[in-house]
């Protein structure tokens, strides 16, 4: 019960080729998250894995049935919005039984719905107020609750917690991924932020410009990225590009993660000088200026004394790095 | 010291402009409500006492609702404001459904064609619809809708409803796309999404696209004229004209007609006002 695949989607608006191609099988019960820089298409693919935009060509194909031509509320999927999109004048309560009541179920099974959804979601006070009523996480819970109640076999999330402010988005992370182990549905998550991404995700799909780059668990992605765009993508802060040659390698580009450079002020292969420095207490980010490599990131752990302007030796640890070819994939 | 100075000269410049914005604006309320002022005091007058000095107010002396009087006997009044009523309510209702709904299709759908559809239809906003006004007429008596309410309404509904789909269509666009795409995945229909998300939210710009509608409506004289002047079908605004004579013109009749004919105007106007004023605002401030 929830197993999706898409075959060749693509999607276009006008001459406008916005996904090309996409190939993907979501397994049943399947954390998927999809990331990408903004605009690749990841809205649009979710928009159309739900009904909300026409399939330009390809098969959107969920438990076996192909549901291309369904309409979104008969494909039993249910989607939470960046912005809520909570109806203004429905009650918390009759927002989330909205859908059973068009379904045609009884009374009495949505407020048996609804009661489990409040309280799985800690909504029972705010059940009779108006969405205006609540504060931002509470809205979001609601949309949450909203999705909860129907019992799809798909749940579609299109940055959900992009508009919450730093704690309640951990807060409502950890209850996402609780209500994922609880209900043991397929979920699709789209979301910019790497943390989301790597604790939420069974399975990340990289997206560049409507094609997917690279398909795999967190770690897999992190431990062995495809090309210089998943291996940039993945990863906080990003990975560094140093050119291989001035450092007398055969391969095009050298990747390696900011904590896998040395730092030194006595010696190293990589000469430069420091630009700025950021110190979070429990690591320290010193940002290099390289004539050969141009910006390198450097991350220590603790704190550290540099000074900007500071001529500093940097040195790659040959074990953990990655190399690249002229077109960017990776060489092993 | 030096950093009080800016404040203070801030706060006093501030009162100065609210001063003046207010002088401005209520110079302009004087100007704009004077005629309906005048109107309505020498609605109240005695005929000798209109002429004699127009602006004096109504007192003991020259107190006579002799114009009133004479509307209110003239039989066919209260039909005329009937007739008003029905053409413009009817009118109203109609531009604001047809205008919402077509507002809706170019905002949310995507066909081929959609801007351009868009653009003939606002079209009428620059052409003035009297310029057909004899093709119209010969439509009229071809279908045999002269000297009935239906043509008013026909023609009504037509004029208005290029503005109504510019602005409608231009709100429609700020509601949420989200929201619409919520309840399609709810099972709402395309019709309830229209008449029970996106109406309720585009509330200000009805109220703002009705007040502009029904004015031009309720005064008009030129169409009641042409294609409804019977008894039965005569608007308020050609039922004023009985009194304006090619000879004598009476005056107490005639005010007091019109004085009777702002009554709605300004009942809805209250009405829709509160709306309305977020409506015109609404780009401005959020
Ligand atoms: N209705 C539309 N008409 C035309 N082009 C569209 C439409 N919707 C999206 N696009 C285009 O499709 C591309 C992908 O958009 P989409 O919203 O899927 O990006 P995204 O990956 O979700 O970006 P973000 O991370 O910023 O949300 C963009 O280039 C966008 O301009
Ligand atoms: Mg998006």
């Amino acid at each position: 019960m929830g197993a999706l695949s898409l075959g060749n989607v693509t999607k276009s608006f006008g001459k406008n080729r916005v996904i090309q191609g996409v190939d993907l099988q979501v397994q049943d019960g399947e954390f998927c998250v999809f990331v990408g820089p903004s605009g690749c298409g990841k809205s649009t693919l979710l928009r159309m894995i739900a009904g909300l935009e026409d399939v330009t060509s390809g098969d959107v194909v969920l438990d076996g049935v192909r549901i291309n031509d369904l309409a979104p509320a008969r494909r039993g999927l249910a989607m939470v919005f960046q912005t809520y999109a909570l109806y203004p004048h429905l009650t918390v309560r009759d927002n989330m039984g909205l859908a059973l009541k068009q379904a045609g179920v009884s009374r009495d099974e949505i407020r048996r719905a609804t009661d489990r959804a409040a309280s799985m979601l800690a909504l029972e006070p705010c059940m009779d107020r108006q969405p205006a009523e609540l504060s931002g996480g509470q809205r979001q819970r609601v949309a949450i609750g909203r999705a909860i109640v129907r019992r799809p076999k798909l749940f579609l999330f299109d940055e959900p917690l992009s508009n919450l402010d730093a704690a309640l988005r951990v807060q409502t992370r950890i209850e996402i991924a609780r209500l994922h182990r609880d209900l043991g549905a397929t979920m699709i998550y789209v979301t910019h932020d790497q943390v989301e991404a790597m604790t939420l995700a069974d399975r990340i799909v990289v997206l560049r410009a409507g094609r997917i780059e690279q398909v795999g668990p967190p770690m897999e992605l992190y431990r062995n990225p495809a090309n210089t765009f998943v291996a940039g993508f993945i990863g906080s802060p990003q990975m560094n590009f140093l050119r291989a040659g001035p450092l007398g390698l055969a391969s095009h580009t050298l990747g390696v993660r900011p904590e896998h450079l040395a730092l030194s002020r006595e010696s190293g292969r990589i000469t430069g000088r420091i630009s700025h420095v950021e110190m979070l207490g429990s690591e320290t980010l010193v940002y290099v200026r390289s004539d050969d490599h141009g910006l390198l990131t450097v991350r220590l752990f603790g704190q550290h004394d540099y000074h900007v302007d500071e001529p500093v030796f940097v040195t790659p640890d040959d074990a953990h790095t990655f190399h690249f070819d002229s077109e960017g994939l990776r060489l092993r | 010291m030096n950093s009080e100075r800016p404040a203070l000269l801030l706060a006093r410049h501030s009162v100065f402009r609210g001063l003046a914005a207010h002088a401005v604006l209520i110079t302009y309320t004087i100007i704009a409500l004077f005629p309906v002022f005048v109107i309505v005091i020498n609605s109240l007058k005695s005929r000798r006492a209109i002429f004699a000095d127009p602006l004096a107010l109504p007192g003991p002396a020259n107190f006579d609702l002799v114009g009133y009087v004479t509307v209110l006997e003239q039989g066919n009044f209260f039909r005329y404001f009937l007739n008003s009523l029905t053409v413009t309510g009817a009118s109203l209702f109609f531009v604001l459904l047809f205008g919402a709904m077509a507002a809706f299709a170019l905002s949310e759908y995507r066909f081929r064609g959609n801007t351009l559809m868009g653009l003939y239809l606002a079209l009428g906003i620059m052409v003035p619809i009297r310029l057909g006004t004899v093709a119209i007429l010969q439509m009229m008596v071809a279908s045999g809708l002269v000297n009935t309410l239906l043509a008013l309404i026909l023609v009504y509904t037509a004029q208005g409803l290029p503005l109504a789909i510019f602005i409608l269509a231009e709100f429609m666009r700020g509601v949420s796309s989200d929201l619409k795409n919520a309840g399609r995945i709810d099972g709402l229909s395309e019709y309830t999404i229209f008449f029970r998300l996106v109406l309720p939210l585009v509330r200000p710009a009805l109220a703002t696209v009705a007040v502009f509608t029904l004015i031009p409506i309720w005064n008009d004289l030129w169409f009641p004229l042409i294609l409804a002047p019977s008894e039965a079908t005569k608007t308020v605004t050609l039922g004023a004209q009985v009194f304006i004579g090619q000879f004598v013109t009476n005056w107490n009749a005639v005010l007091a007609a019109l004085s009777l004919a702002i009554v709605p105007v300004l009942v809805l106007y209250l009405i829709f006002s509160r709306q309305l004023i977020r409506g015109i605002t609404a780009g401005a401030v959020k």
